[in-house]
């Protein structure tokens, strides 16, 4: 299957897709909101994207580019070097290592699992981060953060389903 | 046959050893960069700058429908209260015109007074006003990404101040992006006054809205309402600027609230005091101080 060159170009760009909307969620969490109290809990809104593709697309978005997004996430965001690389890695090799299970399941199942999974991810990020600063954080915060990043897989994952089916069927 | 298939199972196997050896030194490099982050902070902070510096137009751009959407809800939510916030504003008129004629007298007796005592004035502070483009959401960071950097005269650890409070200082600075550490992230520690008592603290964040007063002495009287302001020791900023009012005091953990919250910053004015500052990771980065 050897098309033109804009054909080949635009395969390319529907493959790069998945790591594309994640960077841009990386930039859409640093953005300034100006919503009271918003920005100390907003949602961990990459982990949804690593989560999604590792279960419907992980040759799109293998774990060495979560690994790289991880890390793109902590320069920007702030966090020490390494944390967010680690989380994503770990989300993306055990969700797409158990992606077998999501087939044929639910919306519900899946969504579910997520809240297992961003739970794990924050925690361990918690745990990370707390060594590192030499001081246990206010879990408070986190637990919001958490209960934000689950409400928000709906809505993302949604979008992602639409995008999926409009942009990448033929993979 | 039977060959053939046992090569593809070993190719297979081989392969998946492969996956599993890459997974494993991503995750062994995943640690050896936390540590890096411990053990050379220069470099990493290279890294950061650079990236940031790289982002930031993109970031401009993402923020600015942020600031058109907030200011659209701000203007609906003043209509709503235009009537009581015109009598709150007549109000408080009064009260500042009293202010500025106590002012006015008081200046005035400074002038003479100084003019006596032959006393030369600190420089004017050198400031620039800057725009917000990165708010780093999430629950373990609290700092922000400015539109400046050093090509517009910031520097490490100048004050960064919003009206006349200051909300916290530069962290990292790039070529045209700067990292503010606001007040309330965990890693600040501010060495304030309580602007009635004089009793000396430091402000320490720890990533809550609302900072701690640390190592205020026990009998201090601190209570609820009571200002806190710079103290100026450790030469980081100025001594005298405004930061929060204390906000509770519970089981002697005394919070401050801040007179400035993130999420109205929009634009913040870096000032350049002319001041060393000590901060401990800036030990050796002490160039650029001396011109």
């Amino acid at each position: 299957m050897k098309g033109s060159v804009l054909q080949r170009l635009d395969q390319l760009v529907r493959q790069l897709l998945p790591v594309g909307l994640t960077l841009l969620l990386v930039l859409l969490d640093a953005t300034p909101t100006r919503l009271p109290g918003f920005a100390a809990v907003a949602p961990l809104l990459p982990l949804i994207s690593v989560y999604y593709w590792a279960i419907y697309r992980p040759d799109l978005l293998p774990s060495s580019v979560a690994f790289g997004l991880g890390l793109i996430n902590d320069v920007i965001i702030g966090t020490p070097l390494g944390v967010s690389s680690l989380v994503y890695l770990l989300v993306q090799g055990m969700t797409a290592s158990q992606r077998r299970f999501f087939h044929g399941k639910s919306f519900l199942v899946a969504w579910w699992a997520f809240g297992l999974v961003a739970m794990a991810a924050l925690t361990l990020q918690w745990i990370l981060v707390s060594i590192i600063f030499g001081h246990a954080l206010e879990p408070k915060a986190v637990v919001v953060e958490f209960v934000m990043t689950v409400s928000f897989y709906p809505l993302l994952s949604w979008l992602f389903v639409r995008t999926q089916l409009a942009l990448m069927r033929q993979g | 046959m039977k060959q053939h298939s046992g090569t593809l199972g070993r190719l297979a196997t081989l392969k998946l050893l492969a996956q599993r050896f890459a997974f494993l030194s991503l995750v062994m490099a995943s640690f050896a960069l936390m540590l890096l982050g411990k053990a050379d902070t220069i470099l990493v902070e290279r890294l950061r700058v650079a990236v940031s510096d790289t982002v930031a137009p993109l970031l401009d751009v993402m923020s600015r429908p942020a600031g058109a959407i907030a200011e659209v809800v701000g203007a609906v939510h003043d209509l709503a209260s235009l009537r009581a916030e015109n009598v709150r504003l007549k109000d408080e008129n009064a009260k500042l015109m009293h202010w500025q004629m106590v002012a006015r007298q008081l200046d005035n007796e400074n002038r003479a007074l100084r003019e006596q005592l032959n006393f030369i004035p600190d420089p004017d502070p050198s400031f620039i006003t800057t725009r917000v483009i990165g708010d780093t959401g999430g629950a373990f960071v609290h700092s922000m990404l400015i539109n400046s950097g050093t090509r517009d005269g910031v520097r490490k650890g100048q004050a960064v101040i919003a009206g006349e409070v200051l909300v916290g200082r530069i962290a990292e600075v790039g070529q045209r992006s700067a990292r503010v550490l606001l007040l309330t992230d965990i890693n600040s520690h501010i060495p304030v006054v309580l602007e009635g008592s004089r009793a000396k603290a430091i402000l320490t964040g720890d990533n809550s809205d609302r900072p701690r007063l640390s190592y205020l002495s026990p009998n201090t009287n601190a209570s609820p309402g009571d200002r806190v302001v710079t103290s100026g020791h450790g030469g980081a900023f100025p001594p005298g600027m405004p930061i929060g009012v204390i906000s509770s005091v519970q089981d002697g953990v005394v919070r401050v609230e801040p007179l400035v919250h993130r999420y109205q910053l929009e634009y913040v004015t870096v000032v350049d005091y002319g001041l060393p500052g000590i901060l401990p990771s800036e030990a050796p980065a002490a160039e650029g101080r001396d011109r």
